[in-house]
């Protein structure tokens, strides 16, 4: 009771198997105390949002490792202006070049972690920016 | 409603719960329970759609454990019910159990008035994967189906007390294994030398992954909630969810004043007994 755990969404989206740093990084929040929900693969923007808004989630994690991070990462971005959940906090982390990750990063991703990123540092910025949002909507 | 039952969660759902209690009693609650990997979820998505396809709206409630170390957990039920999600009359809330045993977490019972209030007609609840005895199910759902994986043990295993006594629906999942026919007949014998009083607890063997076998188990639960409704037994089903959440709310009252309690009290000296004795008698009266 009282001090609910922060919780998000981990996602993979579009034609992209592979899940094993969604996954080290799902294991990595849970045992920060974070209640993680891992939506599987393969899922569309529009389905990754909506779990997002039913679950209640504080931030969304995407991981894209198959190229397409310039297609679903905006997508992601218009999907929660449109639910009305632009509150959430949206981060994402794939094998992505700097000038992509600093253009979405100006589309309103709030962090890109790339490979090598300590996973200290992710679970750092989890708990400050989406507890920002917390303590906003309670 | 995603964020009401947040507040459920954080223990701020009570005035909500008390401006919207006058609106529940309409939703069928169904409880799906087993052990881990039985299929749970997938059996879920089958009802989903079946309940879909009768033009129901559905909420699920799926619940997962915490870690007892970091408090933290990892809801992985969704991946079973993808194909729901952009369906608007399909609400799915995933739970962390956040230490409450029986298979449920705190928040559950709130979650599924919520659900009933805001105009659900069918509301699944899925337990924690659960191992022999985690029954708190038996008392908030109308309906109980409890999903057995073949292979895992022989007629001694059926006879058991426990998860075993609450079904209401026994279903034998994953059709296609070699031992699920073994499996069948035992529940079957089990059954055929027990005395049953009312309602005897149905068989449906499926595999919910190819979606075989789904409408039989939905003909099944249709025809334990008529029933209930027949026989009455409704009424009593929905005070036993009642008394469950009522004795939730308590203990979890109760437990907060008695942990403070053990930690403000001196116990130095003192052994376990005479401690708890001196605990409980601190304890303002009620």
């Amino acid at each position: 009771m009282n001090e609910r755990p922060l919780r998000i969404v981990i996602a993979k989206a579009g034609l992209d198997g592979h899940d094993r740093g969604a996954k080290v990084i799902a294991r990595a929040l849970r045992d920060a105390g974070m209640e993680v929900i891992y939506t599987g693969l393969f899922q569309t923007p529009e389905q990754i949002v909506q779990t997002a808004v039913q679950e209640d989630a504080d931030g969304i994690g995407l991981s894209i490792l198959s190229g397409a991070h310039m297609t679903l990462f905006p997508l992601v971005v218009e999907q929660l202006q449109a639910q009305g959940a632009g509150d959430i906090v949206f981060f994402g982390g794939g094998t992505i070049p700097p000038d992509d990750a600093q253009r979405l990063r100006d589309l309103g991703v709030r962090a890109i972690f790339t490979p090598g990123a300590p996973l200290q540092d992710i679970v750092d910025f989890v708990r400050s920016e989406c507890g920002k949002r917390r303590a906003l909507v309670g | 409603m995603a964020r009401a039952i947040s507040w459920s969660e954080s223990g701020r759902g009570g005035d909500l719960i008390r401006a919207l209690y006058a609106k529940t009693g309409r939703a069928m609650t169904l409880g799906l329970t087993g052990p881990p990997g039985v299929g749970k979820s997938t059996l879920a998505s089958g009802l989903v759609r079946k309940a879909r396809s009768l033009g129901k709206r559905v909420g699920v409630v799926s619940v997962d454990p915490s870690s007892p170390f970091s408090h933290g957990a990892l809801l992985g039920d969704r991946i079973r019910l993808a194909e729901h999600f952009t369906d608007e009359c399909v609400f799915i809330r995933s739970m962390a159990s956040r230490g409450h045993l029986g298979g449920l977490a705190g928040a559950t019972a709130d979650a599924v008035l919520l659900m009933d209030a805001f105009g659900f007609d069918v509301v699944l609840i899925e337990t924690v994967g659960v191992g022999q005895s985690e029954v708190a199910i038996a008392e908030l759902a109308h309906t109980v189906l409890v999903a057995l994986q073949p292979g895992s043990g022989d007629s001694i295993q059926v006879l058991k007390a426990g998860i075993m006594e609450i079904a209401d629906v026994f279903v034998v999942n994953k059709a296609d294994h070699p031992m699920a026919d073994q499996l069948r007949r035992e529940i079957r014998s089990t059954m055929e030398m027990l005395q049953w009083d009312g309602w005897v607890p149905e068989l449906v063997v499926t595999q919910a992954l190819a979606g075989t076998g789904i409408d039989e188990l939905w003909s099944a639960v249709e025809r334990h909630v008529a029933y209930l409704n027949e026989t009455g037994e409704m009424e009593m089903r929905r005070r036993d969810a009642f008394t469950h959440q009522v004795r939730q709310l308590a203990l979890g009252r109760l437990e907060q004043r008695l942990n403070r309690a053990i930690r403000d009290g001196a116990r130095d000296g003192v052994d376990p007994y005479e401690a708890a004795e001196r605990i409980l008698a601190s304890l303002p009266k009620f």
